[in-house]
């Protein structure tokens, strides 16, 4: 357990990952995040999106992603595609709206990386941003946390 | 005690869920209604089948059929092959199996997050209620179990704002039919490796199907107010009137005129 905890640690610095010591889902500081549990990393035009710590952790462990095609719109807040968890298939929402890019295709021979590598070797799809604008509705790494936080708290 | 009234004025402000009972409604097009509703209806709904009208195999979302099935005798027997939109494992389907689905917005239960577990134990302590005392009925992994047999398969799709859990009881079955599965390689570990037949069992062992229906009801009204979409089951043509839907394409239809449910 202890060798867990630093080998967490270690991968938290690494990753610039907050780490909380009750156990709570990581969540990475530069990254932005929508309140279904999505995260999108934004380079200019280009974004990453993938589902967050919080989110893989509640679905148990991934067995299979519906993918979009490359090419296919996406909008902001609408689903782009499912992750299965055992018995469930639950949506993935997009935090962007713009066009797929690339979808990770790793995915389909190793979906337990999103459950793995959530923020980095799960990522999910790339998208080409079309409203740089909406970003500024997605809550930032803190306010994620509370929201969290908050969500965990009142159930 | 509490008479009827007082009984009653506790579920003023319970929830709406609207039923639909339905009776040998074809798998296939009873998923249809079921994926309609979650995505474009904005209430509760619970949904009984007694049956489908010919036995069918329906695999969950990424089943692929040279895996779990034995095609050749699949395709001899020319049996119907339906991949759902929920998760979960393969399952054949005939006139003896009892669907039960509940369709909730995310906010319908008190407390509950909407998330396959904390979803599974909810209908998991429902159920409770509905076997009380009979056969050792418990939720087992992702089963309805009594002992270690399974009796009930579920599975679920959840989206922004709303869940869908169905359940397909085996009330009784054919033997032959079970013979088109191939074990899984995805399977719960109190399966122990065991065959088909030696890992289920029939409902209609334990209770009778009005029993299970009527208790089922009465389970269901502890946490909702329910309200018949339709006056009296259905065999034939179904009447949805006043249900409008608006998928995605922007197209408004009746249910029943759109999905031709007979």
């Amino acid at each position: 357990m202890a060798s867990r905890l630093m080998w967490a640690s270690r991968a938290a610095s690494y990753l610039r990952i907050s780490v909380f010591h009750r156990g709570f889902a990581s969540v990475v500081k530069d990254l932005k995040y929508l309140d279904s549990h999505e995260w999108v990393k934004v380079e200019g035009k280009s974004a990453t999106v993938g589902i967050t710590d919080h989110a893989q952790d509640h679905l148990g462990d991934v067995v299979y992603v519906e993918l979009p095609e490359v090419g296919a719109p996406v909008s902001h807040g609408s689903s782009f595609g499912a992750v299965e968890s055992v018995k469930a298939t639950s949506d993935i929402n997009s935090p962007v709206s713009g066009k797929v890019v690339e979808v990770n295709e790793e995915l389909n021979n190793s979906p337990g990386l999103i459950n793995s590598s959530p923020y980095d070797k799960g990522w999910i799809i790339k998208v080409e941003v079309s409203n740089n604008g909406e970003l500024n509705s997605l809550m930032d790494a803190d306010k994620y946390t509370k929201f969290c936080e908050e969500e965990d708290g009142s159930h | 005690m509490a008479n009827p009234s007082q009984l009653q004025a506790h579920k003023i402000g319970a929830p709406l869920m609207n039923q639909i009972k339905l009776k040998g409604v074809p798998i296939l097009q009873q998923l249809h209604l079921e994926e309609c509703l979650l995505r474009t209806s904005s209430h509760n709904w619970c949904i009984i089948n007694q049956g489908t009208n010919h036995p069918t195999i329906v695999m969950g979302v990424s089943g692929k059929p040279a895996e779990l099935l034995k095609i050749e005798s699949v395709l001899c027997d020319q049996i119907p092959v339906v991949r759902r939109f929920t998760g979960g494992g393969t399952v054949v389907l005939d006139p003896s199996t009892i669907f039960v689905t509940f369709i909730c917005n995310k906010d319908a239960v008190a407390g509950l997050q909407p998330y396959p577990q904390p979803i599974l134990s909810w209908t998991g302590a429902l159920y409770n209620k509905v076997f009380q005392g009979i056969g050792d009925f418990h939720l087992r992994e992702n089963d309805y179990v009594f002992g270690d047999r399974k009796f009930g398969g579920n599975a679920q799709s959840i989206t922004k704002n709303r869940w869908i859990h169905h359940t397909s009881f085996l009330w009784d079955y054919e033997v032959r039919n079970m013979a088109y599965l191939k074990l899984p390689a995805r399977a719960p570990e109190y399966r122990l490796a065991r065959g088909h037949l030696e890992f289920i069992c029939r409902m209609k062992d334990y209770m009778s199907r009005s029993e299970f229906i009527s208790r089922t009801i009465e389970a269901i009204k502890t946490h909702f107010s329910l309200r018949s979409a339709e006056a009296e089951s259905i065999e034939t043509s179904a009447s949805f009137a006043g249900i409008q839907v608006k998928p995605d394409n922007k197209e408004f239809y009746s249910i029943g005129e759109r999905l031709n449910i007979y």
